[in-house]
């Protein structure tokens, strides 16, 4: 794409979507370590994602500040206009699956070491990777502007919620052959929430980004599956 | 005929067409200024015309009302029509098309006479009056129309020259308003005025929409976006794309329009 006449306003956008890029990256990597945390039992492991999520809520306010100048200041029209706009409304998302893998990560101490359940704990984290690469081609195809990318996280999002339907039948088999594994279950039948509930928002993203991409809305019939409640 | 894109999607066809120009081609001696361009004007929507400088924009405004004549090596090819009558066939009294297509320019221009006096010519000449108090009427309906009457109410035998920049253009419309036309052409009304007196400007074109057809030539994309309801996108003589102003400037179809409206132009 050719440059803005004025220079500044390019590096201001260049800006954002190098903070949205860092965004997305952090967030990926919260949920792949806040899994490998939960299969390791590395106590110290979740509290790094803990500790480093905050840097995923600066970047959130960061962009925020950074879009209300360039809208005040530059008044971006058009694709740029579109770009801004999906930026705002994208780190608020983002910021919510940094939460999730917060979330999965506080839970890791929990779950006592000796009544680990090995089988659905296993099970988690391949649907943690799915929902982790949705995020990362989300904002990809931000970064790259990239509609068919957008489209392909959307389509993505039935694995996980396949995946969110077989680990929950797992658990309640256990549950429901040996009482004792509740707590121990309970707690992963959340985690499995958080992760289905990260593929729905990096089902958002896509969307955003489709829009940004192409000034088009998806019809219906391309949005995921399954987007349960919080 | 150009490859011009229709931006269109939420168009409404239920519009009374005004004024229609098919394939205009404008001639400066061997130049070629615009370069086949069509294009309806309707009564309910104002339209802008925006592009960069020298892309005809102006030039093709002025076909509107056949100002070009003025200009001795311009030449107008093409169809223009006012409610389906055609501007330029030989039958057209000029003086008259020019009553019913007014023009407001870039730079305030009253006539070095009193306020009244600005407004009353047009009337007068054109036979719209009867009588003093007719005119008398006349004035006040204008200056009100241009909202301007409260500002000069006490004063309409000052001279038009002595009020502010912003003042003088409304008095300007005042006086294109005063002969009852159909189609009020804006040349770059705002360019030299400043932030209030344009506010009040596009308040007021606000407020005259629906009565007249109004087509406004802008530099200003703000003000294309805050005033029209149309926008059509010229470049180097060609129309690129005309559509709906909230299309246009979320999502222009054409690349050149996109490049202009983001400030990627040149």
């Amino acid at each position: 794409m050719a440059e803005h006449t004025i220079k500044a306003f390019d590096q201001e956008m260049d800006k954002l979507r190098g903070l949205i890029a860092e965004m997305g990256g952090r967030a990926e990597s919260a949920i792949e370590k806040a899994m490998l945390a939960l299969q390791r039992h590395d106590k110290v492991m979740a509290a790094d994602v803990v500790a480093e999520d905050k840097r995923i809520d600066a970047i959130e306010a960061e962009v925020e500040k950074l879009a209300i100048e360039i809208i005040a200041l530059r008044a971006p029209m058009a694709n740029d206009l579109r770009d801004v706009i999906a930026a705002l409304k994208i780190v608020g998302v983002v910021e919510r699956i940094g939460d999730y893998a917060k979330n999965i990560a506080k839970r890791v101490p929990l779950i006592a070491a000796n009544q680990r359940t090995q089988e659905p704990i296993a099970l988690l984290p391949s649907m943690g990777q799915v929902a982790g690469e949705m995020v990362q081609d989300a904002l990809n195809a931000f970064a790259a502007r990239d509609a068919d990318l957008a489209v392909a996280v959307i389509e993505r999002d039935t694995v996980v919620d396949d995946f969110y339907n077989s680990v929950f039948r797992t658990l309640v088999t256990f549950m429901v052959e040996n009482p004792k594994t509740i707590s121990e279950c309970a707690h992963l039948l959340f985690i499995a929430k958080n992760i289905e509930r990260i593929g729905d928002h990096a089902t958002n993203v896509a969307e955003m980004v489709y829009y940004a991409a192409t000034g088009q809305t998806l019809p219906d019939r391309e949005r995921g599956g399954a987007q349960a409640e919080d | 005929m150009t490859a011009m894109i229709q931006n269109q999607e939420s168009m409404t066809p239920a519009v009374e067409t005004k004024m229609t120009a098919r394939d205009v081609k404008v001639f400066y001696g061997e130049k070629q200024a615009i370069k086949g361009v069509s294009i309806d004007v309707d009564m309910d929507n104002v339209t802008a015309f925006i592009g960069p400088s020298g892309c005809g924009k102006s030039t093709f405004l002025r076909t509107l009302n056949r100002m070009n004549d003025t200009v001795a090596s311009a030449r107008v090819e093409g169809t223009i029509t006012l409610d389906g009558e055609d501007i330029y066939a030989p039958s057209m009294d000029v003086v008259q098309l020019r009553a019913r297509v007014g023009m407001v320019f870039q730079k305030p221009n009253p006539f070095p006479k009193s306020i009244y006096e600005n407004i009353a010519y047009g009337p007068r000449i054109h036979g719209l009056a009867h009588g003093k108090a007719d005119l008398d009427v006349i004035v006040e309906k204008s200056l009100r129309r241009a909202g301007l009457w409260d500002e000069v109410k006490d004063r309409l035998h000052d001279s038009g020259t002595a009020l502010s920049g912003g003042q003088q253009q409304r008095l300007c419309i005042g006086r294109a308003i005063a002969v009852e036309p159909e189609v009020i052409l804006m040349d770059e009304p705002c360019s030299a005025l400043d932030p209030i007196a344009t506010a009040k400007i596009e308040e007021l074109i606000h407020e005259l929409r629906g009565r007249y057809a109004i087509v406004i030539v802008t530099h200003n994309m703000q003000q294309a976006a805050r005033v029209s309801q149309r926008t059509a996108f010229f470049h180097l003589g060609e129309l690129v794309e005309y559509g709906v102003t909230s299309d246009i400037f979320t999502n222009p179809k054409a690349e050149r329009t996109k490049d202009y409206i983001t400030g990627r132009y040149g």
